[in-house]
């Protein structure tokens, strides 16, 4: 098992995301406790772990929505915590939640999502992004109307709408059903192969390793394997994966 | 920028989309286009997008509009109803009616303001946006300023039909800093409320005690205007345009930390 998660590259290219000895704690318990994590431009990285792994802690700091207690994010080279605004200009995030306005229309938010990036035709931006994501024809429909996919939809046009460096994906499968699943595979599929950055977090083995270059597993909230795709062999993930939640299980009891 | 492909994504399986401009390759969308320089102009666009979003939003739901209106006017109507005053008890009491009534309502619409923005996280959307999160601050201190300026112009005639008193234009700076100096406070609070599950009860517990000052200050002036015998406004302005520069500077500082985990 690896402690460091920077040990394959799959490309000689520097970093884009560089995290070292990255530690939270919420109290008296550790979130996160010293995890390395190097991402490189191009690369899509599917991180995997029990409940409570500390997956979403480690996306909402890199993110920029939290404060880590301890350690560096770098990105494209710059400590993201000493320049905030830049270092959100290079990040796009799909959470949990649609981080949309209910109230508004699928177009309505990306046009102020625009302008919050201060987007040259955020109008366009906007059109061209929800014909992409498949969704013009609902355009100007509140997105309180959406279901849970079409929402999640929304939500990662918003989050490709300033073209970023690093696109950062949450549980992106939670609460959708297999047609939607099927919609975001395929959308995944053709941003690797543009060769977006991909930073992803998943309960789900099969999709979440079927487009990624590189895998991890965080349990305890400790990064406590990796591996590059292309020297797993059958099952090797399911193991490991089975056998953190186990050693986290007994961590915690 | 471009990567030679690895391993893993030659065993990737062929995705049946294909690959739109909308993704532009990122050879071209990185050696072509610097990052913009954060200034002035920018944020000003920022905030001015923050109150075209809340104005949209409002126009479409009149939620915040409505429950403010209609519960101002209904404590000017009941405050009118329970007491029967002469004129001279009238301009003792009416300026504190009045502000019973503004404050009130704007505590309703405050509260449903970040309500709004709590509801499946948008907040943390703005948050993720590359701009100072004082801009934040300012966009909702705005568009709430809006919300209660349209509310007053309709208490405020309603309050002087109800007492046969004339609409006294001198009232509108005393308003407007006082109606500053609650929304410059109450935004911060608000913010603070809307993390916790008791936000409705705990805003005005947290906003009141540090809102006495202003209100107490901006009562008096309107007294003064009320009343219309030539006393001196100039000092429960100036007091009260004090504490709507301490509000708003401490504001902008603390907003960042305040929506923050």
């Amino acid at each position: 098992m690896s402690q460091v998660f920077s040990s394959t590259p799959v490309s000689d290219a520097p970093a884009l995301l560089s995290v070292r000895r990255l530690s939270k704690r919420f109290g008296s318990f550790w979130a996160l406790r010293e995890v390395d994590v190097d991402i490189r431009d191009g690369e899509v990285v599917t991180l995997f772990g029990p409940n409570g792994a500390g997956k979403t802690t480690l996306m909402r700091i890199v993110a920029g929505l939290g404060k880590a207690t301890g350690g560096e994010i770098r990105l494209s080279g710059m400590v993201a915590q000493a320049n905030d605004i830049a270092a959100r200009r290079l990040l796009g995030f799909v959470s949990h939640q649609p981080l949309l306005y209910p109230d508004l229309t699928a177009r309505e938010n990306l046009v102020f999502f625009a302008r919050l990036y201060d987007l040259p035709q955020g109008t366009i931006r906007a059109a061209e992004l929800l014909e992409r994501v498949g969704l013009i024809h609902r355009a100007n429909q509140p997105v309180r109307q959406f279901s849970r996919g079409m929402q999640q939809r929304v939500a990662i046009a918003r989050a490709l709408l300033h073209d970023p460096r690093l696109l950062l994906l949450d549980e992106p499968y939670t609460g959708l059903d297999p047609a939607a699943m099927d919609w975001l595979t395929e959308m995944l599929g053709v941003l690797k192969r543009q060769g977006h950055t991909i930073l992803m977090t998943s309960h789900d083995l099969d999709r979440g390793a079927a487009i990624a270059d590189r895998v991890a597993i965080l349990a305890g909230g400790r990064l406590v394997y990796a591996a590059d795709c292309a020297s797993l062999r059958p099952g090797e993930l399911a193991e490991a994966y089975v056998a953190a939640s186990h050693a986290a299980a007994g961590a915690s009891a | 920028m471009s990567r030679p492909p690895s391993p893993a994504m030659s065993d990737a399986p062929e995705m049946a989309v294909d690959a739109p401009e909308v993704f532009p390759a990122p050879a071209e969308r990185w050696t072509a286009r610097p990052a913009p320089a954060y200034g002035p102009t920018q944020y000003a666009r920022q905030v001015w997008a923050l109150v075209w979003k809340d104005l949209l939003a409002e126009r479409r739901t009149k939620e915040i509009l409505s429950a403010t209106l209609v519960f101002g006017l209904l404590v000017v109507l009941i405050f009118n109803f329970a007491f029967d005053l002469r004129r001279a008890e009238m301009d003792l009491i009416g300026p504190g009616i009045l502000w019973v009534a503004f404050i009130f309502a704007g505590i309703l619409g405050l509260n449903r303001s970040f309500a709004l923005e709590k509801d499946r996280g948008a907040l943390e959307g703005l948050m993720l946006a590359p701009m100072d999160r004082s801009a934040i601050y300012l966009g909702k201190l705005i568009s709430t300023l809006i919300f209660m300026s349209v509310m007053e112009l309709v208490i405020v005639p309603v309050y002087s039909l109800l007492n046969n008193q004339p609409i006294r234009l001198d009232l509108i700076p005393v308003i407007f800093m006082g109606t500053l100096g609650f929304v410059a406070a109450g935004t911060i609070f608000a913010a603070i409320a809307a993390n916790t599950r008791t936000r409705e009860v705990l805003l005005p517990i947290l906003l009141f005690p540090i809102l006495v000052p202003v209100v107490i200050t901006a009562v008096g002036a309107t007294g003064i205007v009320l009343r219309g015998g030539g006393e001196d406004l100039g000092p429960p302005l100036t007091m009260l345009a004090a504490f709507d520069i301490v509000f708003l500077v401490v504001g902008m500082l603390v907003f960042g930390y305040v929506i923050e985990e």
